[in-house]
């Protein structure tokens, strides 16, 4: 692999084509994942606008999200009465089980005290006392989706677990972070619940956001882990801990019910996956089920079939941080070379990547890291520059508006890992045939040659440069 | 500085529904107060970079933290000829050190970068809410940096928390006429020289009307800002004439090119065929008006009764598909307006709109148009309009791209009017696209299976392919 490069300066200062996506958008979504939740973005309009249709956009789904609406006056003087005229609004119009508050940066900035105005709301307000309300601090100038996420988690731990003298068997709760898709939650789902036992997710975006056809028009979120399992969290066995960002949550969680936790970096692999079997076969005392056997046996089939296709492959990864640490992990696995890993923020996560040049950066960082590169693995932001480089694009993580079925792509378990072993794979070897179909002479360079778009904007390399 | 100018937009002659009102109200601005937890749409911001964006071949450099660019960019389905520029995206990206030392010096390295690797012919940036909070003095940098780099660099001064987007469309057009237009004299003009504004080349819209103009023989000078080219626009000052398109969003910029250039303007629309016809004929009789070359009228009148023959013959075999198919506009704004005779031509019956961005008179004139029982809706909220759906009052809901769930929950058809569609809806080629669109949308064979109940749900005596009732 040659001399690892971590952190190479980037001493610019513009983001060109950024890569980052700010907190509170993170922190809606973990909201979303919530039943009949209303997120609130404590700030002007703006941001609520292009939140929403971002997560639009990615999910092809109705999306709640309401503003405070502060203006110029608010904003100088302070937005508390916007924030309780809100929660008020959105209680009477709508009673959602659960108003969740990011603050943006325009409420930051003005360094509202948000444990304050909690407070003051709930003294303000006794006949709301029942109402439950997170307030999370989520300023855009600082970190990223993933940590909105993490803070909205951890206040929706701190707000609504409650701890428990009794402790049902069988009940576990899953921490998922956000990078599993609303496809990996429910396939996780399966697999916990083959060992005769019941998860409680947390956030669970499998119910509300991979498609719902609702009887009645809803303003809120529509299915979600509900309020009441949240609250029984403190009952459980145990909870799986996914992904670093979730540790913040898991250490409020553990403090507050004494539940133990077992913490996963991955659960896309062979090993990650054989990790989490065993941990569920142990927990529940029984076998490992007859079809999670058969799905191990084809993806070490799998493996087999496609190594070929991976080996001294060069792949460029640019995702949120632990997404990045799963894919980097799983390629490295299949015998891949990771030229590059981009990350949009800087976290305890990189330093465990196995990558020759690790960084913070945006798109147009890939864009030059990637230049020989046979492919890069990004979101739909990243298709303009692997057309320019002539580099073919696998889409994954947020947002991936110009594919279908976005959120429910399954990466997780031995299913999902064979999934994306063979969405790559055949990438690879598709290109393999075609070259050979053109003439051109085997391990060509794409986009060398011709004009791309031409030859391959149908698809064969997935780019459809756009 | 902002203060000024917001009052200035706010007292718009130009605009209609603002002379409507009195001296006090319209200090107020036309910026609804928003209602905190109730509201929805856009920021200034959002609504400059929508007007400036479409200048192709400039850089344009937001100065905020990752909120206001690293969530919208390259959402927009704006198309260029040439260059992609317009398509990259560039923030300062603020971190907490900058909100503590001000992001100023940032700014103008920023902007420098740009300059150095891009080469652009202007950069725009754009004022967002924090740095205005903090007190970034983004004036005196782009000052500062345009005299260091020899370039324009242009403050777009619309942080977010302003107003809205509308107000946002008009903070740029006056960055243009403050910056832009009038500083580069044209090589070459000619009597029939236009300048269209507010159109912005969505789905590449502006090359259905462009052509016809080639052949009738007006030149357009610049466009604000579709397919726009920023050298383009800062000639605008020598066009003979300017078409505002149809919104209220960009009148300003009309107005004050007419005060200060004496250029006199119109208000057209390019959707519809006898708004895309009228307009035809106002730009020929104005220009003609103005010193050009009578025999434009005339060859106006030819293409405009070729275009308009060959459209009503394209949409002929529409007719008997559209026989009784009922339409629901919610656009919330004016642009609809235009399409209604044409859709109705083809033989579909609009049953409704919403009129939440029209004017009064825009509503008398629906009123007079469409008779007393017709729907106008200030406000509709998305559960009245899923009812009304479901119990099906109309067979096609048309709106912007937000609110295609209500319809798609409701099992009902939709389709994209606003600014994510991908197929251009202007001029008479553009009605015919639209019609097209409807009739595939309306006629896909997807409609009778959704709708039916999944076998666990069906009474045992039912047949298996029953369509449940209420569909
Ligand atoms: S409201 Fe302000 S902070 Fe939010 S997107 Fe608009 S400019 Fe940016």
């Amino acid at each position: 692999m040659g001399n690892i490069q971590r952190f190479p300066h980037s001493a610019k200062a513009a983001s060109t084509n950024p890569l980052k996506m700010s907190q509170p958008l993170g922190a809606a979504l973990a909201f979303l994942g919530v039943d009949r939740c209303m997120p609130l973005f404590h700030g002007s309009q703006g941001c609520t606008a292009f939140g929403l249709v971002l997560l639009v956009r990615h999910f092809r789904e109705a999306i709640p999200l309401q503003t405070t609406a502060m203006d110029q006056v608010s904003t100088i003087l302070g937005g508390y009465e916007n924030l309780e005229q809100a929660v008020r609004t959105i209680h009477e119009r709508n009673a959602p089980a659960l108003i969740g508050v990011a603050t943006t940066g325009v409420t930051e900035t003005k360094g509202e005290d948000m444990s304050g105005q909690y407070s003051l709301f709930r003294q303000r307000n006794p006949a709301l006392a029942g109402l439950k309300l997170v307030f999370a601090n989520t300023p855009d100038f600082s970190g990223g989706f993933e940590d909105g996420f993490s803070a909205a988690v951890t206040g929706i731990v701190e707000e609504v677990v409650q701890p428990s003298e009794t402790t049902m068997k069988g009940q576990i709760n899953v921490l998922a972070g956000c990078h599993l898709s609303p496809g990996d939650v429910e396939e996780l789902r399966d697999i916990i619940e083959s060992f005769g036992l019941s998860p409680i997710f947390l956030p669970d975006l499998s119910l509300s956001m991979s498609g719902r056809q609702p009887d009645d028009f809803t303003a809120t979120s529509l299915g979600g882990v509900t309020v009441d399992q949240i609250a029984s969290m403190g009952a459980s066995e145990l909870t799986l801990v996914i992904g670093e960002h979730m540790r913040v949550a898991a250490a409020a969680l553990e403090l507050k019910t004494d539940v133990r936790s077992v913490f996963f970096d991955r659960l896309t692999g062979l090993e990650a996956s054989d990790r989490l079997v065993r941990t569920l076969s142990e927990l529940s005392g029984r076998p490992v089920p007859a079809k999670l056997r058969r799905q191990r046996e084809t993806l070490v089939d799998g493996m087999l079939d496609g190594h070929f296709f991976y080996s001294r492959k060069r792949i460029a990864v640019a995702l949120e941080p632990d997404l990045l640490y799963a894919v980097t992990s799983f390629l490295a696995d299949m015998g891949a070379e990771v030229i590059a890993a981009v990350s949009p923020t800087q976290t305890a996560v990189l330093e465990k990547l196995k990558a020759a040049t690790v960084m913070v950066g945006d798109h147009s960082d890939v864009e030059t890291l990637a230049r020989d590169a046979d492919l890069i693995v990004s979101n739909s932001h990243g298709r303009q520059g692997a057309a320019r480089i002539g580099v073919p694009l696998h889409r994954m993580g947020l947002p991936m508006f110009d594919r279908l079925g976005a959120g429910l792509k399954v990466h997780v378990g031995y299913r999902g890992t064979r999934e994306l072993l063979f969405e790559i794979g055949n990438l690879f070897l598709s290109r393999e045939m075609d070259h050979d179909e053109h003439g051109h002479a085997h391990g060509h360079r794409h986009g060398d040659g011709h004009e791309h778009g031409q030859h391959c904007g149908s698809g064969s390399c997935g780019c459809s440069a756009g | 500085m902002l203060q000024e100018k917001l009052q200035d937009v706010f007292n718009e002659p130009g605009c209609s529904t603002n002379q409507a009102k009195s001296e006090k109200e319209r200090k107020k601005g036309c910026s609804k107060a928003l209602k905190p937890g109730a509201a929805a749409g856009g920021c200034a911001y959002d609504g400059a970079m929508i007007a400036l964006q479409p200048i192709a071949d400039a850089a344009h450099l937001v100065h905020g933290p990752i909120a206001c660019l690293g969530n919208s960019w390259d959402n927009r389905g704006t198309k260029s000829s040439g260059s992609q520029l317009y398509r990259t995206g560039f923030t300062t990206d603020m971190s907490e050190l900058d909100i503590i030392h001000g992001g100023e010096k940032k700014l103008y390295k920023a902007i420098k970068e740009i300059v150095q690797q891009y080469d652009p012919p202007a950069v725009f940036v754009y004022q967002t809410c924090v740095p205005a909070m903090i007190g970034d003095d983004i004036e005196a940098v782009c000052k500062f940096a345009a005299k260091k780099l020899g370039k324009p660099v242009i403050p777009v001064m619309a942080p977010g928390f302003v107003g809205s987007k509308n107000l946002g469309n008009k903070l740029a057009g006056e960055t243009l006429l403050d910056h832009v237009i009038g500083t580069v004299e044209p090589e070459v003009t000619t009597p029939t020289d236009i300048c269209i504004v507010g159109e912005y080349n969505l789905a590449g819209e502006l090359w259905l009307v462009k052509p016809l103009l080639d052949e009738i023989g007006i030149r357009i000078l610049s466009c604000i800002s579709g397919d726009g080219r920023y050298n383009e626009v800062a000639q605008a000052h020598r066009a003979r004439l300017t078409m505002v398109v149809c919104s209220q969003a960009l009148v300003n910029v009309g107005r004050k090119m007419q005060e200060r250039w004496g250029i006199p303007y119109f208000e057209g629309s390019f959707y519809g065929v006898s708004d895309m016809s009228d307009t035809l004929r106002t730009m020929a009789r104005m220009l003609v008006e103005r010193g050009a070359d009578k025999a434009i009228i005339d060859r106006t009148e030819g293409v405009i009764a070729r275009e308009e023959s060959r459209v009503w013959r394209r949409l002929e075999p529409y007719k008997p598909r559209f026989d009784g198919k009922r339409v629901l506009l919610f656009t919330g704004g004016v642009k609809s307006w235009s399409m209604v005779t044409a859709l109705e031509g083809a033989g579909l019956t609009i049953v409704g709109t919403s009129t939440k961005k029209s004017t009064k008179e825009d509503k008398e004139r629906i009123k007079k148009m469409k008779g007393e029982e017709f729907h106008q809706w200030d406000d509709l909220k998305p559960r009245d309009i899923y009812k009304m759906l479901r119990d099906s009052e109309a067979d096609i809901m048309m709106s912007g791209g937000r609110s295609q769930f209500i319809a798609l929950k409701a099992k009902v058809p939709w389709l994209d009017l606003n600014q994510e569609r991908h197929t251009p809806y202007a001029g008479y080629d553009g009605i015919v696209n639209l019609c097209e669109e409807i009739d595939k949308t309306l006629s896909n064979p997807i409609w009778r299976q959704v709708r039916l109940a999944a076998p666990w749900d069906l009474k045992p005596d039912a047949k298996p392919d029953a369509r449940p009732v209420g569909a």
